[in-house]
């Protein structure tokens, strides 16, 4: 600021070393040498290392065999696959637990959040000794606790309990349930839900506008769930409603057949999904307390509806509050997914400590864990600072 | 209403009485039928899991068995942590000497608690505190201490040169030439030992048996992790986020870039680092403890977060100060030191007190590369096979403990929160 002033005016006459511009740049030159050093320094002794130890270096050890299982895959995997798609098996499934995390715990956070600032004495207790339980004992030790009491708790595969006239078995390797079997038109069942998602939006957007130039509504939310969910049922009945399942059976010592959620997954989300509530919980009470009474009374006494109150006028205020903090929480979902490793959940993490600890090829490995996570979190952020931008006061 | 005529005012109920139990219990209980039906439902949900916690907990548990076969069949199993309880707290340390990491602890906590006291934040004292306590504590640990001569040089010459840099235009003469003293003395001794002529001659402090860092477990291990990894990134996060609020493009660039990227990626990431990489770092035949890489990577960690904590302090300063520093012709440094920093560290120093419970809980992270913190002590609890089947027991005790550390902290930070806002609270 004070160089700003100073440029602006005629600038006196000081000696070079006096000159507040020349010295800048001569301290960062000197930062920026030391850091280049050590940099350099470090750079210079991993190679003396590397060859000492005859470890090879690059990235040509993704394209060998894995050689090792992963219990839980979404695409094809196999011990015979690659290390690139061993990476790949496991990033997928540190997404598919953020991604479910972070949906679960926003709406079980707000659920407690809302319920801290109820008038019920007992409900507020309650959500507030839920908050202080979840928040101050560390994740790890509940994905432990999770983890043994599922895995301990629960029986056998022999004696699994069946539930809903023994269609889903519960039992320490996980929820057993029956799926349909694989049918070519679950695909375009697939599409049709995608394209009737776009066409409920611009559904949305249609009676918005209507609205907006004649006051007429529409009821575009229920119309919009109508054809969201209707096309997926109008392409299944013109397949031929395939109806083919797939049933979980006892067949030795373990179930065939059907699909399993498997008990280190269970764990997993469920502690991701309880210890980041009771975050977002605080999140968001303090945003709608933040917001001032006389908006709600303001809004009632124009007419609105409760609902119209909170979703009109409250929750677009209390947004503002909440859309930063609550980044933060869902960075920390996708950050702490990886604390799988210590439960057995091959997550990207895990698969990548077994790549290290077979190619010995720890700085490349290094590297994409760093590349992969620093990915996820500037997209998350990239997001989440796009809505913020949606939802921030309009200063004229 | 008031132009109406007295006898066709309506009379208006009197207000619902709320005070006394009874009423509280109408206000806040039982205000409309839904609140009484929920109060109700939530009565009889907490009246059947507490009665069923309290049977398995309290009435049926055993305190008192010897083996794990005795427990079968009956309650929680709380003899497994009677048993393990000096396992799970001091964690493989020489049994006969545990009273060491025991008194360790004790001198730990002493030392956060006096340091929550507002009435120790001055320079000295907390110097005092944290030199004393640091060496006592660690010299229960290790059991001998051996204090290289170079250890004196360094601090007489970081002392003597910090006193010179900040105390400039403050100092009497007598503390300025108390300073220089310092430096001179480092500086002349440490050029003295490069060169060979003095001996490096070590201060032996060995009272007890010496215990390796390999060892060390339980929660020594746990508070050593959280305390002096935020002890050493405090201020190296202060310069961080000096560096992000600096006009100097590169500085700027490079603290940025820092920040985010050890902001972007998890503690596990870094540990897996420290344990793997770090090694190929150094030169070919130095090698560095476990404990001390996992310590390192915990204090770089913590630096990015608290680096962006105390920016939030600096960016709630507001810009007269900095133009009135800069009018009286200060120079950064003290501009920084005497008028910025103060007002900015103290607006954080409740968030920072949150910072310090989230690393209390994730030193327990360090258990992944196998070091034997509070955590990874409970799950060696587990391992025994005399006592196996008892999972829920030790991680519900480790809650507990963790629980009591960190609301205790929690509750400090509200309360600071509170007294630090006096001065501007209405």
């Amino acid at each position: 600021m004070a160089v700003e002033a100073l440029s602006s005016a005629p600038r006196v006459k000081v000696a070079p070393w006096n000159d507040p511009v020349i010295r800048g740049w001569v301290f960062q030159v000197v930062v920026v040498g030391l850091v280049g050093l050590l940099a350099w320094y470090l750079v210079s002794n991993t190679i003396t290392n590397l060859e000492r130890q005859k470890i090879a270096s690059g990235f040509h050890y993704l394209d060998r065999e894995a050689g090792f299982e992963i219990g839980d895959t979404m695409i094809a995997y196999s011990p015979a696959s690659t290390y690139a798609r061993a990476i790949l098996v496991g990033l997928l499934n540190t997404l598919k637990v953020s991604v479910l995390g972070v949906i679960m715990a926003t709406f079980l956070g707000t659920a407690i959040g809302v319920g801290k600032l109820s008038n019920n004495w007992l409900l507020a207790k309650i959500c507030e000794w839920y908050v202080e339980a979840f928040r101050n004992v560390p994740l790890l030790l509940w994905l432990f606790l999770f983890y043994k009491l599922i895995s301990e708790a629960f029986p056998g595969p022999r004696q699994a309990i069946g539930a809903f006239w023994n269609t889903v078995y519960l039992s320490n390797r996980g929820l057993y349930f029956p799926v349909p079997v694989a049918d070519p038109i679950y695909k375009w069942m697939g599409v049709a839900l995608l394209v009737g998602i776009a066409g409920a939006w611009a559904l949305h957007r249609w009676a918005k506008k209507r609205q907006e130039l004649t006051g007429q509504p529409f009821p575009s939310i229920s119309a919009g769930f109508g054809v969201a969910l209707g096309l997926p049922i109008i392409v299944w009945l013109l397949g031929g409603a395939p109806h083919h399942m797939s049933w979980p059976e006892l067949k030795g010592f373990n179930f065939d057949g059907g699909t399993v959620i498997q008990p280190e997954f269970t764990a997993l989300l469920l502690g991701l999904v309880l210890y980041t509530s009771a975050f977002v919980a605080e999140i968001v009470r303090s945003g709608i307390l933040a917001l001032h009474k006389g908006q709600s009374e303001a809004a009632m006494a124009l007419g609105l509806s409760r609902g119209q109150v909170m979703r009109l006028v409250l929750l677009p205020q209390a947004l503002r509050v909440i859309v930063p903090p609550m980044t933060s929480q869902y960075l920390n979902i996708t950050k702490n997914s990886s604390l799988a490793i210590a439960i057995g959940y091959p997550d990207l993490v895990a698969s990548i400590n077994v790549t290290i600890n077979q190619t010995g090829q720890a700085i490349e490995n290094v590297l994409i864990i760093m590349a992969a996570y620093l990915s996820i979190s500037l997209s998350i952020s990239a997001f989440m600072n796009w809505y913020n931008k949606r939802i921030a006061l309009r200063e004229r | 209403m008031t132009d109406m005529p007295v006898g066709e005012r309506k009379q208006l109920a009197p207000p619902v009485d709320d005070s006394g139990p009874f009423g509280w219990t109408r206000k806040h209980l039982f205000s409309s039928w839904g609140n009484g039906i929920t109060t109700l439902v939530l009565i009889v949900a907490v009246a059947w899991i507490l009665s069923w916690f309290l049977e398995w907990a309290v009435f049926t548990a055993n305190f008192t068995a010897s083996t794990g076969s005795e427990c079968r069949g009956g309650g929680a199993c709380w003899a497994l942590i009677r048993e393990k309880a000096r396992l799970i707290f001091f964690g493989t340390f020489p049994f006969e000497q545990q009273w060491r990491p025991f008194f360790a602890v004790i001198i730990m906590l002493a030392m956060l608690i006096t340091t929550s006291d507002r009435r120790m934040w001055r320079p000295w004292r907390l110097l005092a505190i944290w030199s004393i306590g640091s060496f006592f504590t660690f010299l229960l640990m290790f059991g001998q201490l051996h204090i290289p001569l170079s250890l004196f040089l360094v601090v007489a010459l970081v002392i003597g040169g910090v006193g010179m840099f900040f105390r400039k235009a403050i100092a009497q003469a007598g503390e300025m030439n108390t300073y220089r003293a310092l430096a001179a003395i480092g500086l002349v001794g440490l050029v003295l030992l490069v060169l060979g002529i003095l001996p490096n001659w070590k201060l032996p402090i060995a009272p007890f048996s010496y215990v390796e860092t390999g060892l060390w477990g339980g929660i020594p291990v746990t508070l050593i992790l959280a305390t002096y990894g935020l002890l050493f990134a405090f201020p190296y996060g202060i310069l961080l986020a000096l560096g992000r609020r600096s006009n100097l493009p590169l500085i700027k660039g490079l603290c940025v870039g820092f920040i985010e990227l050890i902001r972007g990626v998890p503690l596990i990431s870094l540990l897996i680092m420290a344990s793997v990489m770090l090694p190929l770092f150094l030169p070919t035949g130095v090698t560095f403890d476990k404990f001390l890489r996992a310590q390192v990577a915990i204090i770089l960690f913590a630096g990015a977060y608290i680096a962006e904590i105390i920016r939030g302090g600096l960016q709630s300063l507001p810009k007269g100060q900095f133009e009135a520093a800069d009018a009286m012709g200060l120079n950064y440094v003290q501009k920084t030191t005497l008028i910025i920093l103060p007002q900015a560290l103290r607006v954080v120093i409740p968030p920072l007190i949150n910072t310090f419970i989230g690393f209390f809980k994730d030193t327990s992270l360090v258990l992944i590369i196998g070091i034997f913190d509070f955590l990874n002590t409970a799950n060696q609890a587990l391992v025994d096979p005399a006592w196996a089947g008892y999972p829920g027991e030790v991680y519900l005790f480790a809650a507990f403990v963790y629980f009591c550390f960190c609301y205790s902290m929690s509750r400090y930070s509200k309360y600071l929160e509170v007294e630090l806002n006096k001065g501007t609270r209405r």
